[in-house]
């Protein structure tokens, strides 16, 4: 199996916890890898620690394949109210961080008209954000991570406010980004519903340990 | 009107405080920080006044007040500096300090109704070389850390784990609002720059939702609140600071009405 992060002997506390003990497992690349384990069981503190150790270059227990700029982490709490001012097609530009000068250039341009049509949200690119549904939200969010181009994308319960049909056409669509542009996805999920149809692996985590299942998830 | 070289300097001011009120008024209400805003404005008044009691320059103590505040909130986390009972405490506590600088030395007080609520006629020549010159150095480097910026305010929990160096661009974008309250505090005062830092932006964003559309009408309704302050303040010898937060008040109702007009057409 071709594996994009390897996690060998971990341990990770938090003060007076112990999360996990020895944990040891391999996520694998160019699939969906649903992350689930009950509340509580530090399935996004593991996430975030995971990233602060390739920020820090600490590389004894999690090996990356990846560089860090090649990673986009989409969190799952984001302070966009009613009023958030942004259009959707300048809150997704914001993922563009290469370049010094404030203007777009013409190769961005193009890059974001393409991304824009692959998450469906050309028709509504002017639109403020803070108007927009929890679907639609979900989806700029996922278009603003493709705009650093990256190899791995997390997403922590982006489903968690969305009704069923918008849940499963974000699943789709992530399925359908992941085929076409090669990536691969870690999805932080309670939903068992999603994690049957969609997830190609699941690693469960409980009792500080975790372990890695094979899923038949539909492409 | 123009006869007078204060004028002429002021209306000058007025285009290069208009232009850093865009940027970073659109940057503050991004980040929900006007309060805080608010509290460097304080802070900026009560490092004047120790400028004064130092017998340095007022734009001096300022600098170095508002840059330390800055620097302190930004390692602390900007969330202490949005809470309600932070801002009580520093804004408290830096406004009576400010006044017991004022007492110590020997300036009269009318010098700290100029430093609190600013006054044309306190600009001369060498303020506005000062104005510019800083305003300058400001501006490029807005420009050159533009993108950062942005992410970090208007998107503050994307930025926090996709862009490197992410809490430096906080802290600089703080030194930065620090400045821009010094520098623009001689023509305002340190009152009342929190009007032009904040309601500018806060009424473009009801008119538009691009960025650079946003900027562009901050810039240029903080720049109508100046000049036109500036006017009715010379036809009347009322104060230009009452103008100017009048002015601005006006435009922000006016973006409220039109926003209420624009929903109860969908």
């Amino acid at each position: 199996m071709d594996s994009i992060l390897k996690v060998t002997n971990l341990n990770l506390e938090i003060p007076n916890r112990t999360l996990f003990k020895n944990l040891k497992f391999e996520i694998p690349a160019h699939k969906l890898t649903c992350v689930t384990g009950e509340n509580g069981v530090g399935k996004t503190t593991l996430i975030k620690h995971l990233l602060q150790d390739l920020d820090n270059h600490f590389t004894q227990h999690v090996q990356f394949s990846i560089q860090r700029d090649q990673i986009q982490y989409v969190p799952q709490l984001r302070n966009i109210d009613d009023e958030f001012p942004l259009s959707i097609h300048d809150f997704v530009s914001l993922g563009f961080k290469k370049r010094i000068l404030p203007w777009n250039s013409p190769q961005m341009k193009t890059t974001l008209t393409q991304i824009l049509t692959e998450t469906n949200l050309s028709n509504i690119e002017k639109q403020p954000l803070g108007r927009s549904s929890g679907g639609e939200k979900q989806r700029a969010y996922l278009a603003q991570a493709l705009c650093a181009n990256p190899e791995l994308l997390i997403l922590d319960e982006a489903t968690a406010s969305l009704d069923v049909i918008s849940k499963h056409e974000l699943l789709k669509l992530l399925k359908k980004i992941m085929a076409t542009r090669g990536l691969t996805i870690i999805f932080i999920t309670h939903d068992p519903d999603l994690i049957e149809q969609y997830a190609d692996y699941e690693l469960h985590l409980s009792n500080q340990s975790g372990t890695l299942l094979k899923k038949e998830g539909l492409d | 009107m123009f006869y007078y070289a204060f004028m002429r300097y002021a209306f000058t001011a007025g285009i290069f405080i208009a232009l850093i009120c865009g940027f970073m008024g659109v940057f503050v209400v991004a980040r929900q920080t006007s309060f805080f805003t608010h509290t460097l404005s304080e802070i900026g008044f009560s490092g004047a006044s120790f400028g004064v009691f130092l017998g340095i320059s007022p734009l001096l103590g300022m600098l170095l007040f508002t840059s330390t505040s800055a620097i302190l909130i930004g390692l602390s986390g900007e969330k202490l500096g949005r809470r309600e009972a932070s801002i009580s405490v520093f804004s408290g506590l830096f406004l009576g300090l400010g006044i017991l600088f004022l007492s110590l030395s020997t300036q009269q007080s009318s010098y700290a109704t100029s430093i609190l609520f600013g006054s044309i006629v306190g600009i001369d020549a060498s303020n506005l070389h000062t104005l510019i010159f800083l305003s300058i150095i400001l501006l490029i480097t807005i420009m050159l850390l533009f993108r950062r910026l942005a992410y970090n305010s208007f998107d503050g929990q994307g930025a926090e784990y996709n862009q490197r160096y992410n809490k430096l661009v906080s802290i600089i974008f703080l030194i930065l609002l620090a400045l821009t309250i010094s520098v623009t505090a001689q023509i305002v005062g340190s009152l009342l720059i929190f009007v032009l830092l904040t309601i500018p932006a806060s009424a473009a964003k009801y008119f538009v939702h691009s960025l650079g559309k946003m900027i562009a009408l901050t810039c240029a309704f903080a720049l109508l609140g100046v000049w036109l302050g500036l006017y009715l303040s010379y036809l009347t010898n009322w104060p230009v600071s009452f103008f100017i937060t009048a002015i601005e008040s006006v435009v922000y109702g006016v973006a409220i009405l039109y926003e209420k007009i624009q929903n109860a057409h969908k």
